[in-house]
């Protein structure tokens, strides 16, 4: 009962409020998308010089990550493809929440390993003014809002998935 | 609504869900164009970088691969060392060579255990083993001798629980370590004052050696070491280990290809902050006459009664040192010889005072020297301060170009280029940028490279932990001599590099000494 009246809820979204719920999707998607294909064409790409600037309070953990060789491929490995995979389903529109969430869980490993926080300094140059909240944290919760305001069953590939499936 | 109502809404739309629309259709792949846009425009994006890069070979032709320094020769046969002088600098040699204090591997370890980032003890056991023993030792200074002959025994690179070899022999004086005959070749790293001595004493008994920079304390001692060194068909390293440093090599190429254009200024520096840095070394507590021998200490300069400061801080009196010239200028000057063959200057200009540090040294703590050689038209400029960190870097100017080379290489385009100017005015080559740069360990880094990735390259932080081994130049600079003893050939810095180094930086000591410009008198082969 609870689920369909979720459905509901969603389908009485307005055409426009869906509209910008999925550019949103598409954005950070495409944020997503460029960011992994980026670094997986960049044959210098390594996270040892984000990871080794981390301060707070688990930085420690972040230098654990940087001084295993093991350890750092496979963080180097997943951070790559996820970023990549994830953009391309967000733009598409297919398993978006699953998606979401793995977005959410990557974003929150940035921001962690670089709070905005008073008296932490980093070498790695910022492009804006952060106090606590940066755009690591706003994109974490713009994906956040999406989970809960899923779209892709309106805009998106999975709406022609859903419909092929049930017409059969 | 009534509920009835609302879920007769609920049925419809699910009945209505099963069949596929156009709408479901239009709706359903409406983004599967951005996945095309997104594809184009990453296309457009690799596009536009491929002609940057095309734009910027087209004018710089170096590769970007790390060069091979060392050739491959046989080390089958054990070189026997002994070592003269293990204080601090003696001892970091001995570690280029294999041999390291148990004490400080213990520290090495637990360093590592807090800190997985620190590989320390990794980069020092993966160092590659020379197939040297060190036979002899002297250092007239106890303690320091009984540090450097735990380390010599350390020849399994163990911490302080580990089995050690027998210790080598500790000669009292240097002249009975260079007549034992159970020693091939020697290491230099005493005071200053005793380099060119030694070094010439050495050659005469047929000891191959490296010495540590400068090659010597006075002009005439100059003479005689090349002399000795020729006459006795030795193998000498002056030990400007930055020769290794793998930039240079690349610097040198940029040159030769003529990168920078016509090039007119050279400024080197020295910028340090701290007592250490300025030769204010700590003066160690129970040293006295008991364990020092003060009378060989003094050896060739002036008597003065015992002094734990002068024993310590040595480089601070002209009686020892050579001073900023002789000490750290050197580095600068070896580090531009080898990348422009600049050769000895014609002439020399100095001055500088004590400054900062007015604790009784006859040394300066701030000094500038400029150098001419008009037969390459460029003038050579130094300038260091003991007291001020403001990093100033080294500088080769040219008229199209500027270069900065450190442990990486950058080379900017002049504005004012006439060489680069369509480049410049078509907007494909941005001054701002470096045209070329050359970080060891990476593939590329250039005008396409992005900002955060140039900034960690620039502090070597992304090549310290994976790809190119992180090598001590001290150890590759040790290596590149004792492949010349077993393999022939000249070491990368060898007595006539050695010369050149003394002499400029004689010019520069007595042009502020006495206050005057003084000359190269090339006929003369002489300070005048």
């Amino acid at each position: 009962m609870v689920k369909h009246m979720n459905k509901i809820i969603n389908s009485d979204l307005s055409k426009m409020q869906v509209f910008w719920l999925a550019a949103l999707r598409v954005l950070i998607g495409w944020h997503f998308l460029y960011e992994g294909l980026v670094k997986l064409t960049n044959p210098n790409w390594s996270a040892v010089g984000y990871l080794l600037d981390s301060e707070g309070l688990f930085k420690g953990l972040f230098y654990r990550m940087a001084g295993s060789e093991t350890l750092l491929a496979a963080v180097d490995f997943i951070n790559v493809w996820a970023l990549i995979l994830i953009g391309l389903v967000l733009i598409l529109g297919v398993l978006e929440k699953p998606a979401l969430l793995g977005g959410v869980a990557l974003l929150a490993l940035y921001y962690l390993s670089h709070p905005p926080f008073v008296g932490l300094k980093y070498g790695l140059p910022t492009e804006g003014s952060y106090l606590i909240v940066n755009k690591v944290l706003i994109e974490l919760v713009a994906m956040l809002v999406l989970f809960y305001f899923p779209t892709s069953q309106r805009i998106g590939l999975c709406r022609l998935i859903t419909n092929l499936k049930k017409s059969k | 609504m009534p509920v009835d109502h609302q879920f007769e809404k609920i049925k419809v739309m699910e009945e209505n869900s099963k069949k596929i629309t156009r709408r479901d259709i239009i709706k359903g792949l409406a983004t599967v164009p951005v996945v095309g846009a997104f594809a184009y425009s990453w296309y457009q994006k690799n596009r536009y970088d491929h002609l940057l890069k095309q734009a910027i070979q087209e004018e710089v032709r170096i590769d970007t691969e790390n060069p091979v320094l060392n050739r491959v020769v046989s080390k089958d046969k054990q070189i026997r060392l002994g070592i003269i002088g293990t204080g601090g600098r003696g001892r970091s040699l001995l570690k280029a060579a294999g041999f390291l204090r148990p004490e400080i591997i213990d520290d090495y370890l637990e360093a590592t255990a807090k800190n997985s980032t620190d590989k320390r003890y990794q980069e020092f056991l993966e160092q590659e083993d020379l197939n040297v023993v060190v036979n002899g030792l002297c250092d007239i200074y106890d303690k320091n001798a009984e540090r450097g002959l735990q380390a010599c025994a350390n020849v399994k690179r163990l911490g302080s629980d580990g089995e050690m070899a027998d210790q080598p022999r500790r000669y009292k004086n240097y002249k009975d370590l260079l007549a034992a005959d159970d020693i091939d070749a020697v290491i230099i790293a005493t005071p200053d004052h005793w380099h060119g001595t030694i070094t010439i004493e050495a050659a005469r008994t047929g000891k191959h050696v490296y010495c540590e920079k400068p090659m010597t304390w006075t002009v005439p001692e100059t003479y005689e070491v090349r002399k000795a060194v020729r006459e006795n068909n030795i193998v000498f390293q002056l030990g400007h280990q930055l020769r290794q440093t793998e930039a240079y090599y690349k610097a040198k190429e940029a040159i030769k290809k003529d990168i920078l254009g016509k090039v007119n200024l050279v400024e080197v520096t020295t910028n340090r902050n701290s007592p250490n840095g300025a030769w204010v070394y700590n003066i160690e507590e129970g040293a006295g006459t008991n364990n020092i021998d003060w009378e060989q200490f003094i050896g060739p300069a002036p008597w003065h009664p015992f002094s734990l400061e002068r024993f310590f801080r040595w480089r601070c009196w002209w009686d020892y040192s050579t001073g900023l010239s002789g000490d750290l200028f050197t580095h600068e000057y070896d580090a531009m010889n080898q990348i422009l063959d600049l050769g000895i200057p014609r002439s020399a200009v100095s001055s500088g005072g004590i400054y900062f540090y007015k604790d009784g040294r006859t040394v300066p703590d701030v000094l500038q020297q400029t150098f001419e050689y008009p037969d390459q038209d460029l003038t050579l400029m130094y300038s260091a301060s003991l007291a001020s960190n403001k990093s100033r870097g080294r500088v080769i100017m040219g008229h199209d170009a500027y270069m900065e080379v450190g442990g990486d290489l950058k080379i900017y385009v002049d504005s004012g280029s006439t060489k680069y100017r369509e480049k410049l005015d078509e907007g494909l080559i941005d001054p701002k940028l470096p045209l070329y740069s050359f970080t060891p360990g990476m593939k590329q880094v250039d005008a396409i490279t992005s900002a955060t990735e140039q900034y960690f390259a620039g502090r070597g932080l992304l090549y310290t932990y994976r790809g190119g081994k992180r090598v001590d130049t001290s150890h590759l600079h040790i290596k590149d001599w004792l492949d010349c003893i077993r393999g022939g050939g000249e070491p990368s810095c060898n007595v006539d590099r050695g010369f050149e180094e003394a002499m400029t930086a004689h010019m520069g000591t007595i042009a502020y000494r006495e206050g005057r410009k003084v000359y190269w008198d090339e006929d003369k082969q002489m300070i005048v």
